[in-house]
């Protein structure tokens, strides 16, 4: 049993080659910028990473929808769902050092209390609490259902964060790329608009392998059942006959337990 | 609704009346957390009189958090959760009677902290309109979104240290637009406070609209 297959190893390749393209036209072809100097390169990760980690809970949030949804309601959108949430996870965490990086070089702290950055703090400190939450619950069907309720409002915090930079006086720049005259031109905006392909091929293999691991583990857990009691079973008629005075006796399995007459 | 709601409140403060685990346990751990933070700067007056709004809801939240995991820890022993579950009460009387239970008890904790803001950190209380508008609107909030969660938690392994790790970064924005209406209340600071008053609003909306709709599901869950 294993999470991969053709597909997911294609893709797999792919982000792997695409990364490197990524990093290839992000140290070389791409020239300093004229304020931020060197700086510039942590845009060719940043952006992307931000954007895959807000994919992810939008994932989430999108699988917790359906899930709650009485008419499409299947096990497949509470795997949708932690998917997005554990992959959205990784890449908010990324985001916070990325971010952290640039920030120490640019404000010359490592951390400030502005909008964006306290909010994604606070969606990275949700996450966590979602995925423990999902281990605390044994029953399948109860997990999808608190889990699902705290993805959507974990989804509040995602829309704060996202508009945090329009609504809030922040010292987070904001967006460079998607406005009508983008700030960035040439090899550099080339080199961002490919991190996106880059970090959107790695969301995408790591939230399939994430998806195919929960529907194998939820397999395990089925199977393991029945295995245990086949197991059961078979040792049940591999037991040898009882004879029929000791009949009292025949739930235990243990030889010591047929107590034989003292005299 | 409004009679489940009374019912349900009645039955829990009537239970922390007997026990007087608010009284005994809660409030003088609220108050060792006021002390400490005093000790945490170093009986620096003037910081301590500019970040007392601040240590106060901190306060609030610590002890907000007790005062929910008590709330459903009444409930999980003896499986009361499945004798409220088969009374028949309406799932939002239930919900709205538990938040205003813990909501009351809040409340007279706030007004046991803020004596001791004014003896241990020389805060001199003024705009009185704001600070109680602004406590009694927080205090909604975060029974509402406490309950929402405790009920959640309800069951669960290890719910104790699960319940903190779920709650305290939704109530991180109660904390931040009370503490900022305090500060405009006191004269800390130039912000228009109402406006946070506001947000603590919306907050306190949406999770009392979201909990009275969604509470019921959650209890044949938990």
């Amino acid at each position: 049993m294993s999470s991969s297959t053709r597909v997911t190893r294609a893709l797999g390749v792919s982000a792997l080659l695409a990364l490197a393209v990524n990093a290839w036209w992000g140290l070389s072809l791409s020239p300093p910028d004229k304020v931020q100097g060197q700086l510039v390169r942590i845009l060719y990760v940043h952006p992307a990473v931000a954007t895959m980690c807000y994919a992810g809970f939008g994932l989430c949030a999108l699988g917790s929808i359906a899930w709650l949804w009485p008419r499409t309601r299947s096990p497949r959108w509470d795997r949708l769902a932690v998917a997005g949430a554990e992959v959205g996870a990784v890449f908010c965490a990324a985001t916070l050092i990325t971010g952290s990086i640039w920030g120490r070089a640019t404000w010359g702290v490592w951390w400030t209390w502005d909008a964006r950055l306290t909010l994604t703090a606070l969606l990275f400190a949700e996450s966590l609490g979602y995925l423990a939450l999902r281990r605390a619950v044994d029953n399948p069907h109860s997990r999808a259902l608190v889990s699902s309720v705290v993805a959507l409002l974990m989804a509040l915090t995602v829309v704060l964060d996202h508009y945090a930079t329009a609504w809030f006086a922040t010292l987070h720049q904001h967006t460079t790329l998607f406005k009508p005259n983008p700030t960035i031109h040439g090899w550099q905006l080339v080199t961002m608009c490919w991190s996106f392909v880059a970090f959107g091929l790695v969301f995408a293999w790591m939230a399939v392998h994430r998806f195919r691991l929960e529907a194998l583990e939820e397999r395990y857990e089925t199977e393991g059942y029945l295995t245990a009691l086949e197991s059961r079973r078979a040792e049940g008629q591999a037991l040898p006959a009882v004879p029929e005075g000791d009949r009292v006796l025949a739930g235990s399995t243990t030889s010591a337990a047929r107590v034989e007459p003292s005299s | 609704m409004w009679r489940d709601a009374a019912l349900v409140a009645g039955k829990d403060l009537r239970i922390e009346g007997r026990a007087k685990v608010a009284v005994n346990q809660v409030a003088p751990y609220a108050l060792v957390v006021l002390l400490l933070f005093g000790f945490a700067f170093d009986q620096d007056k003037p910081l301590l009189v500019q970040a007392a709004p601040g240590l106060y809801w901190m306060a609030v939240l610590f002890s907000g958090l007790l005062a929910v995991q008590r709330s459903f820890s009444l409930e999980s022993a003896d499986a009361a959760m499945d004798a409220l579950r088969l009374s028949r009460l309406e799932p939002a009387g239930v919900f709205l009677g538990k938040v205003a239970a813990v909501a009351a008890q809040l409340l007279l904790l706030e007004v046991l902290l803020a004596l001791g803001v004014v003896v241990l950190f020389q805060s001199r209380l003024s705009g009185a309109a704001l600070l109680a508008a602004s406590a009694a609107v927080s205090t909604a909030g975060v029974a509402a979104a406490g309950v929402v969660y405790g009920a959640l938690c309800t069951g669960l392994r290890a719910r104790e240290t699960l319940l903190p790790l779920l709650l305290a970064p939704v109530l991180a924005p109660v904390v931040l637009a009370a503490t900022e209406a305090w500060r405009s209340a006191l004269g800390l600071s130039r912000g228009d406070g109402w406006h946070w008053l506001a947000l603590l609003g919306c907050f306190a909306a949406v999770y009392l609209a979201g909990g009275a709709v969604g509470f019921g599901a959650l209890m044949e869950e938990t």
